[in-house]
């Protein structure tokens, strides 16, 4: 669905994404997982349009959509749940779906408000807060919020950037239910994440992104899940630590640098 | 009365200034280069009744589409830079236009009298409401109905999705961008529909001084016109009506009998009435009390 092909990208002289190939499948909940400054998020940004890349392509449903525009991006129906929520603080909850529904400004109201009823019937807790000012939800109903307001876009694909951050571990599961239940209903998921316990429980496939590069790409079992905590908050490279990666041996995939 | 009525008519020609400013900083946006598209709007204008003959309905439009364009163009460049930079990039831009009219000379002979503007001279002989005969309560009456119009249109953006987008921008662009809110559309938009506003503004407040020059549009009205929404709230369009009425009404007007002491009280009543009302005079509280009264009233 979503095939990205040697795409890097910088920050002034800074390499944070050397060469990144990854490919998401239709259907399917992926997840990228990796220590700080890997480059995750640089990745999802890149992907939105939000940044743009040096190098390499990013095609989605067959169409390249490298360089595209983020109100592009979204066109061709990839949203994005950025990292750490950004809801829009001084509005209303209700205000906020409004404005996630953007790319329908010129349609008719009634349409965008039976997408919110939708929305609401998924979340009945924004529901109840809908006149309530985003600053002032829980964080985890602001990470709702967050999903809720993607979901306006109708998305089919929709990339979450580490909604589990800061988050109480109850409100964690609450999160990865909608995530698996979002799913179920058709959305394919692209999850960046640093809570590898709660993401390869739920992922059909991962990756693991290291200074950059892509180190790692199966389904999770491949590695044990000790050795994928470890690298994905350590960021140890593939050469170390491989006592159990001969369970995975036949699919191991471990690309090539650049 | 005609004291009163000429205040009515600073009022307006303000509240039209502040409103324009009100627009860009909905998006985020701090403009000091209201001032600049305010006084295309009055020379254009002007320009267009004095020596083309026009009616001031017309050239009014016209003036006020031209400050709108000037505005959105220079909202492109703007899209890159935020904040203090964007600040002093727009003071550049305001003092750009002024020293423009500065050097702008253009006169032509109308029954036998030479007219237009004269750069440093600036520009005499505004004379459409005088020859036209319209008093005083005429033009006050004229410049409300602009500014209820405006107001009208801008309170029904605010509550409207269009209004929505806008403030979402505001608020966080990062996340603007994320649902796929497209920034140059929205910031230029804004840009443009300010420097329209501003237009409107200073075509009317040519007219009504009959006598522009190039310092009426310096930094100083660029801040005025940023001071008021920022006073006043931008949680709707009645902020940036109080807070004209407070400043040109209250503080410059009412205090007149304390002479040049009034300057000094001016800004310390600002600094006061931003303390108190930190959110803007119209703030969420202000709006819920009023709101509160309505509903009494509508169930006794």
């Amino acid at each position: 669905m979503l095939e990205i092909d040697g795409i890097a990208a910088a920050y002034g002289n800074i390499e944070a994404l050397r060469g990144v190939d990854l490919l998401v499948e239709e259907g399917g909940i992926t997840c990228l997982l990796g220590p700080n400054g890997a480059g995750k998020t640089t990745l999802m940004m890149t992907i939105a349009g939000i940044l743009k890349p040096r190098r390499g392509t990013i095609s989605f449903l067959d169409r390249n959509i490298t360089g595209m525009t983020p109100s592009g991006v979204v066109r061709r129906g990839i949203a994005l749940v950025p990292e750490n929520r950004l809801v829009f603080p001084d509005m209303n909850v209700h205000e906020n779906l409004v404005a996630g529904a953007y790319l329908r400004l010129g349609k008719r109201k009634s349409q965008v408000q039976q997408d919110i009823d939708h929305v609401f019937e998924r979340f009945p807790r924004l529901q109840e807060r809908s006149k309530q000012m985003a600053g002032t939800l829980s964080g985890g109903e602001q990470q709702m919020l967050a999903v809720a307001r993607a979901l306006m876009a109708r998305p089919k694909l929709l990339m979450m950037d580490e909604p589990s951050l800061g988050l109480a571990p109850l409100v964690v599961e609450e999160i990865f239910r909608i995530i698996s239940d979002l799913n179920a209903d058709g959305t394919t998921i692209f999850l960046v994440e640093q809570n590898a316990h709660m993401a390869l429980q739920v992922a059909d496939h991962f990756f693991l992104l290291e200074q950059g590069q892509v180190t790692f790409s199966g389904k999770p079992g491949q590695l044990s899940e000790h050795e994928v905590i470890q690298r994905a908050y350590l960021g140890k490279g593939p050469q170390r630590n491989q006592p159990a990666a001969d369970q995975g041996r036949p699919d191991r995939t471990t690309l090539p640098s650049g | 009365m005609d004291f009163f009525f000429g205040l009515l008519q600073i009022i307006g020609v303000h509240t039209l200034l502040g409103l324009s400013a009100y627009v860009v900083l909905q998006t985020g946006q701090v403009t000091l280069a209201q001032a600049g598209f305010f006084s295309i709007g009055a020379y254009v204008s002007a320009m267009l009744t004095v020596l083309a003959g026009w009616h001031i309905i017309p050239a009014l439009l016209v003036s006020a589409t031209l400050a709108g364009i000037v505005a959105g163009i220079v909202g492109f460049p703007a899209l890159r830079i935020k904040g203090l930079m964007l600040v002093v990039a727009t003071i550049a831009f305001g003092e750009f236009i002024r020293l423009f009219w500065f050097n702008f000379d253009y006169q032509i002979e109308k029954k036998g009298i030479v007219v237009g503007p004269q750069g440093g001279e600036g520009f005499k002989q505004i004379r459409f409401f005088p020859e036209n005969g319209w008093s005083t309560l005429d033009v006050a009456i004229f410049i409300w109905v602009i500014v209820a119009l405006v107001m009208l249109a801008l309170w029904w953006t605010d509550r409207s999705r269009a209004g929505t987008v806008l403030r979402a921008v505001g608020e966080d662009e990062l996340a603007a961008q994320s649902v796929g809110i497209n920034l140059t559309a929205v910031k230029v938009g804004a840009f443009a529909a300010g420097g329209f506003i501003a237009g409107i503004g200073g075509a009317i407040y040519a007219h009504y001084t009959t006598h522009i020059e190039h310092l009426n549009f310096g930094v100083m009205l660029a801040t005025f016109a940023i001071a008021y929404p920022i006073l006043g709230g931008l949680r709707n369009v009645f902020g940036t009506l109080v807070a004209v009425i407070f400043i040109q009404g209250f503080l410059v007007e009412g205090l007149r009998f304390m002479g040049d002491w009034r300057n000094l009280l001016f800004g310390a009543l600002i600094v006061l009435a931003m303390n108190i009302q930190p959110r803007g005079l119209i703030d969420e509280r202000s709006v819920k009390l009023v709101r509160g009264l309505f509903t009494r009233d509508t169930r006794n």
